[in-house]
């Protein structure tokens, strides 16, 4: 009896001892990387895909021996989109997981609560961010020592379109944006650099994040005559701004949307009404329609064809962000091993020319975005499905 | 006509020259949709816009008095009936491929279904009801309601066909969608109905005495309990026709209904709290001045001027445009 019991002990004890050695075995080490995505609440279509995505890199990478013959060890936090939730958890990850690197947040507010801590405990963080806030210090005009960041900005949506009304000679634009956080920001771009690009704003419309009907505003665009109008919103009044204009019969003024209107599904919502319309995407989102000589084409279309076997969705251009981050981060560690200072130091002197999902990013000790409106491609709704527009 | 006008989502057959096509195109347009507007078409396309807006408002208006008037509560649930007449619609019209005909009455008759849930559930099992505490509860249920849609539709707007076309009729340069007149229409037909239905009928006239005096009125045989179900029933089938209406004009979902609360909300303070003319008048008041605060003045102070001017009416009129002050004052709330 008591034989059989010191057996079966010994037979559980070896089990688990194997179970804990085995992995180790395989590998030399491991590598920590922390993560923090707003992956449940309201803005978990960011955070979400971010989360999949940077799961799904992982697996691939230690799958493939890892990184030089360590392990990848992906810790994952949720900050339910809560910037006190996301403070907790990196501070978490940065004292007592002790990360070499964090990614994320998904969020600007996020972000900007977390960013104080990069810089105290000295740990690089990449964030998966829009605010050009993230990467400016306005004490000093220049970016956060450990802080860098992934997503182009309002400010580079706005200079591709503007850039390409300059090209068609177009001056005289209209714009309408609700007056939520996201289209209060792209609506200061459009005015601050609308000088720089000789843009002659003659309306400028704004409506709620719930409005019924933007006919009133559309109709008094309509009394000013541009030659452009230009949107910035998300949610569904981007779509019913759409239909307004296309009921109004003003679909012979160009209409440009902001990268916000990424999406199929508005295309579909619009019931016809975003034919022609025109709006600046990351390669991320069109990853079928970039010319095979794209530097850009192999990686967006490798991770389209992963993600969507691995989670069978359509890819959401959010992951690209997370996708970009990791990526450098896992570049770094594979140069100059798990030393914070060094990761650093890697990410903001040698990511030059990186081929991400959102552009190719040139970091320096100015530029901890690394993007330029280049990044951005315009794209145009052509037989219900984007087209790039020449 | 060879030529139909250009339409969106349909690009003209290539079989066509392209230097032609263009031309066409571009006389085809202009003469269609007339790209400058005059003034006055402006003016009007502003009125138009704001009657419709208006007519949504003043729906959910309707809704807030037929319960108030039974039971002096505000039901801040009533922005979610939109909601859920809306959603439900999508679902019947739209997923299960139910004529427009069946449709409507299926989904009038579920919404319907929720508004006696909500009084049998939330609003009659509470003790020594006051006021206030009938009025947490239906900000409870509000949020309940709400949650509930998030976990069904999720997140995303969803579209609803206008019920006949989207060919856009143009009226001294205005713009007039087919789906409005169903909008204004149905808030006629609603008018007419309920008129009917609290003059000349036995249980619409046993409602309006729970309105005026509930001890009285079960006194003389009335079920006042039954009288408030009822209340929640019709302002329930109401909110759903202003959702079902609205949908093919702004999308819905999860949560659009808090703010069509509290414009519905608004034009009735402003009509005077309890009066069924009012509450119309409240609604078309609130979209018109909406939009044309928004067209002639500034778009980003939309929601401010409708607010002002119902602040200034109720330092003149306390009880509203068309509300009494006698009567107010023997409601509790």
């Amino acid at each position: 009896m008591t034989l059989k019991r010191i057996a079966i002990f010994t037979t559980i004890c070896l089990f688990c001892l194997g179970l804990m050695v085995s992995p180790a075995m395989a590998f030399k080490g491991t590598y920590k990387v922390g993560a923090v995505f707003s992956a449940t609440g309201r803005t978990s279509f960011l955070g979400d895909p971010e989360k999949k995505t940077a799961e799904m890199i992982a697996e691939q990478i230690n799958k493939a021996g890892g990184i030089n013959g360590h392990k990848l060890e992906l810790i994952v936090y949720d900050t339910e989109g809560d910037a006190t939730k996301a403070n907790l958890a990196v501070k978490k990850l940065m004292t007592q997981d002790k990360v070499s690197a964090v990614i994320g947040p998904s969020l600007s507010g996020t972000s900007l609560a977390v960013l104080p801590l990069a810089e105290k405990y000295k740990t690089p963080l990449i964030s998966c961010a829009a605010s050009y806030k993230i990467v400016h210090n306005d004490k000093t005009g220049k970016p956060y020592k450990w802080v860098f960041k992934t997503p182009q900005t309002d400010t580079m949506a706005v200079e591709a379109i503007y850039a390409r009304l300059q090209k068609k000679g177009i001056n005289k634009i209209a714009i309408v944006s609700v007056t939520s956080g996201f289209g209060a920001s792209g609506r200061g771009e459009l005015i601050r650099l609308a000088p720089k690009y000789k843009m002659n704003i003659v309306a400028d419309e704004k409506y709620g994040p719930k409005d019924t009907d933007m006919t009133a505003q559309m109709t008094k665009i309509k009394g000013k005559a541009p030659q452009a109008i230009i949107n910035w919103s998300v949610g569904p009044t981007q779509v019913t701004v759409l239909r307004n204009n296309r009921d109004l019969g003003m679909t012979s003024i160009p209409f440009y949307q902001s990268h916000g209107f990424g999406s199929r599904k508005n295309i579909k919502l619009a019931a016809g009404a975003a034919e022609g319309v025109f709006c600046p995407l990351g390669s991320c989102n069109i990853a079928g329609l970039l010319p095979a000589n794209d530097p850009q084409k192999g990686v967006t279309t490798k991770y389209m064809k992963d993600y969507m076997a691995k989670y069978n969705e359509p890819l959401s251009s959010f992951g690209g962000h997370a996708w970009d981050a990791l990526h450098m981060v896992v570049k770094a560690l594979s140069k100059v091993g798990n030393d914070k200072a060094k990761i650093r130091d890697y990410l903001e002197n040698h990511i030059k020319g990186f081929v991400g999902q959102h552009g190719i990013f040139n970091y320096s000790a100015d530029d901890h975005n690394g993007l330029t409106k280049d990044a951005f491609n315009m794209v145009v709704v052509k037989d219900g499905d984007w087209a790039l527009a020449d | 006509m060879i030529f139909s006008p250009p339409e969106a989502g349909k690009p003209f057959t290539n079989k066509i020259p392209q230097v032609h096509l263009r031309e066409f195109h571009k006389i085809v347009t202009r003469f269609y949709s007339m790209e400058t507007i005059t003034l006055s078409g402006q003016l009007f396309q502003y009125l138009i816009t704001g009657i419709t807006v208006g007519s949504v408002y003043a729906m959910v208006a309707v809704g807030f008095n037929i319960i108030y008037n039974v039971t002096e509560i505000i039901n801040f649930a009533q922005g979610e009936f939109v909601m859920l007449g809306g959603l439900i619609m999508v679902f019947f019209h739209v997923v299960m491929g139910l004529p427009l005909i069946m449709a409507f009455p299926a989904t009038v008759i579920l919404v319907m279904l929720v508004g006696i849930l909500l009084d049998r559930l939330a609003i009659r099992p509470i003790r020594q009801p006051s006021v206030l505490t009938l009025i947490i509860a239906t900000i409870a249920a509000s949020i309940l309601l709400k949650g509930a849609a998030m976990f069904i539709w999720g997140k995303d707007p969803y579209d609803l066909p206008a019920f006949s076309g989207r060919n856009p009729i143009t009226v001294f340069g205005a713009v007039i969608q087919p789906q409005y007149l169903w909008v204004i229409g149905f808030l006629i037909v609603i008018v007419i109905v309920l008129s009917i239905f609290f003059d000349r009928t036995i249980i619409g006239k046993a409602m309006s005495a729970c309105a005026d005096n509930p001890n009285a009125a079960s006194l003389v045989g009335i079920n006042v309990k039954q009288m408030i179900l009822l209340s929640f029933a019709l302002s329930a089938a109401i909110g759903a026709v202003a959702g079902i209406t609205v949908t093919p004009i702004s999308l819905m979902e999860y949560d659009r209904g808090a703010m069509l609360a509290v414009k519905g909300f608004g034009a009735a303070i402003l009509g005077g709290l309890g009066s069924f003319p009012g509450a119309i008048l409240g609604g078309l008041i609130m979209g018109t001045i909406e939009s044309f605060g928004a067209g002639v003045i500034s778009s980003g102070y939309k929601d401010a001027f409708a607010l002002i001017v119902l602040l200034i009416v109720l330092f003149f009129r306390p009880s509203g445009i068309l509300g009494s002050i006698e009567i107010s004052k023997i409601k509790r709330f």
